[in-house]
């Protein structure tokens, strides 16, 4: 097994407990915005789909490119947007009148 | 500034980054800081991106905002629809990262086709394989969700093994691709089954299993990512996609026991199989039902009340006038709260976002677990557009294809009143002997109107 793929398991095995963790915390309540969330935060594939369109190497990769870098920054602009709507919908008894 | 400095600010701007998205969850878990995690979340990735930008190896910027420009153009309308249209969006929005893990994948095939070890053709093939199946399965959901595809699961004989030899097949190309990287037909044979394999693995699925669906095909969505991560070693990518894979793995098991279903039965697609049986018919039982002024009266004299609702309500758009009942009810001194079970809707927590957005406060929405106890104590249960989760049958009847599943004890309410438009039994097809107990009222006509003529009766009426 190479070492860069070792450290990396490491990491992946280490972020997907704390993911357990966190998630676990999650109020059923905020399900819909949890997933909305970790959508527009999992299109941070994008910095990677900046790499691969911006290094200009074949024609090929510079529009797979392009279409990544638009699929995931739409996944993060409209991720971020609905998660924002949806929380600011969610009010206490308290906070109503 | 040198190279390596430059790299050293990028990496530490992931590190940020990660940060960003743990604290992002972490908020995330009370209604009180989640808007915070969504700030730091837009912040993680706003950094990130933007050191990206000053990478040695980006030299063309053109198609970079070329992309940027179309992905606003796709997303924000995406970010501003409806709450009805949520469970589609969503779904689509798994395809999208699919679909650029997938491709950035494939990207990074074709450049190192020639000298790509086993290790990395492995890694490149799991990840392209993962990420097109998501891609296609999440277009197929959210065709469902948006009406535009049959809602009802589409099944054929011996399905299962026709599925899962496609995927076999997929993968066996991966492993002659691990010795010979540079039969790129076959890579592109590979890509084009693991597509099918996402067809054929959503079409079998229905209406009422999307909860489930939606969840596992955002847990893949995630874990596409971390293996592209894996593939270009990018630990930001490893982090991101295994918090939400595991975020997706974790509401695929809630909702897999909220249905009484295994694991194992979902992950292998072997969805909506329950319809088959019929369960038994009722005959010569009768039912009971009442008028809206009744049913006003009923709840007007309720001490305590308890409203259900499934996915009938947001099909009806009746959410606003359950809010004006809310008010109304609470006005007189009522005690209302609303039970929701985990699978109510089409996703998880379906119904929670539509009761917010009509304004009811989320102290008043209990799930399941928290609100079955109060039931025995409950004057009048109110069920919306809600059936199989309701349906007493789980727990008694061990002939019944939901037998053992968890649901909504509203049979132990005093009054159980069901709104609901017909006789017709649920998406299983099983009959609910909720319907014929003496307690039992049902309130037969469109949820909208029939919750909206029971709120003219309240303000109207005097006591």
């Amino acid at each position: 097994m190479p070492a860069d793929f070792v450290s990396n398991l490491f990491v992946f095995i280490l972020a997907a407990f704390l993911g357990f963790e966190l998630i676990k915390r999650v109020s059923p309540l905020l399900h819909t915005p949890l997933m909305s969330l970790t959508n527009a935060l999992d299109a941070i594939v994008l910095v990677a789909a900046i790499i691969i369109a911006g290094r200009h190497e074949t024609k090929l990769s510079t529009v797979l490119g392009l279409i990544a870098v638009a699929a995931s920054f739409s996944n993060m602009v409209g991720g971020f947007l609905i998660t924002d709507r949806m929380l600011h919908m969610f009010r206490a008894a308290k906070a109503k009148k | 500034m040198t190279a390596l400095a430059t790299q050293q600010l990028i990496d530490l701007s992931y590190i940020a980054a990660v940060i960003g998205f743990i604290l992002a969850l972490k908020w995330l878990s009370s209604p009180v800081t989640a808007l915070r995690g969504v700030l730091i979340g837009e912040i993680a990735c706003g950094v990130a991106v933007l050191a990206t930008l000053f990478d040695p190896q980006v030299t063309h910027y053109k198609w970079i905002i070329i992309g940027l420009i179309i992905g606003a153009a796709i997303g924000i309308p995406l970010g501003l629809v409806k709450m009805t249209a949520v469970p589609q969006r969503t779904a689509l929005s798994h395809a999208f990262g699919a679909l650029s893990a997938a491709l950035i994948g494939i990207g990074e095939y074709y450049v190192g086709t020639a000298h790509l070890t086993k290790f990395e053709m492995l890694e490149i093939g799991l990840e392209v394989i993962i990420g097109s199946l998501t891609f296609t399965g999440s277009l197929i959901a959210a065709g469902k969700l948006q009406e535009i595809l049959p809602q009802h699961p589409i099944t054929y004989k011996g399905q299962n093994v026709v599925s899962l030899s496609t995927l076999g097949a997929a993968v066996v190309i991966m492993l002659i691709l691990m010795a010979h990287p540079e039969y790129t037909h076959l890579f592109q044979a590979m890509i084009v089954v693991a597509l099918l394999f996402g067809v054929m693995l959503v079409t079998p699925i229905g209406g009422a299993d999307m909860p489930t669906v939606i969840s596992l095909l955002n847990s893949y969505a995630g874990f596409s990512a971390a293996l592209l991560g894996f593939v270009l070693n990018s630990k930001v990518l490893v982090v991101a996609g295994a918090l939400d894979g595991a975020s997706g793995f974790i509401l695929s098991v809630i909702m897999c026991k909220a249905m009484n279903r295994s694991f194992t039965n979902v992950l292998f697609g072997a969805f909506g199989q329950v319809q088959v049986s019929a369960g038994k018919v009722a005959e010569g039982r009768t039912v009971r039902s009442a008028s809206p002024e009744e049913a006003a009266g009923i709840l007007a004299a309720a001490n305590k009340v308890v409203i259900v609702p499934g996915y009938g309500m947001a099909v009806a758009q009746a959410q606003h006038k359950v809010r004006e009942l809310f008010d109304g009810l609470t006005k007189r001194g009522v005690d209302v709260k609303f039970g929701i079970h985990p699978v109510a809707g089409r996703m998880p927590g379906h119904m929670n976002v539509l009761l917010a957005e009509a304004d009811i406060p989320y102290d008043k929405m209990l799930d399941m677990d928290e609100i079955n106890g109060d039931f025995p104590q409950t004057d009048v249960a109110l069920v919306i557009g809600a059936n199989d989760v309701t349906n007493p049958a789980a727990r008694t009847d061990h002939s019944s294809p939901i037998f053992g599943m968890p649901i909504l004890e509203v049979d132990k309410a005093r009054t159980v009143m069901v709104i609901k438009r017909s006789m017709g039994a649920g998406f299983a097809g099983i009959e609910n002997p909720l319907y014929y107990l003496d307690k039992t009222l049902m309130l037969f006509g469109d949820a909208k109107n029939f919750v909206g003529a029971i709120v003219r009766e309240l303000a109207g009426g005097h006591e």
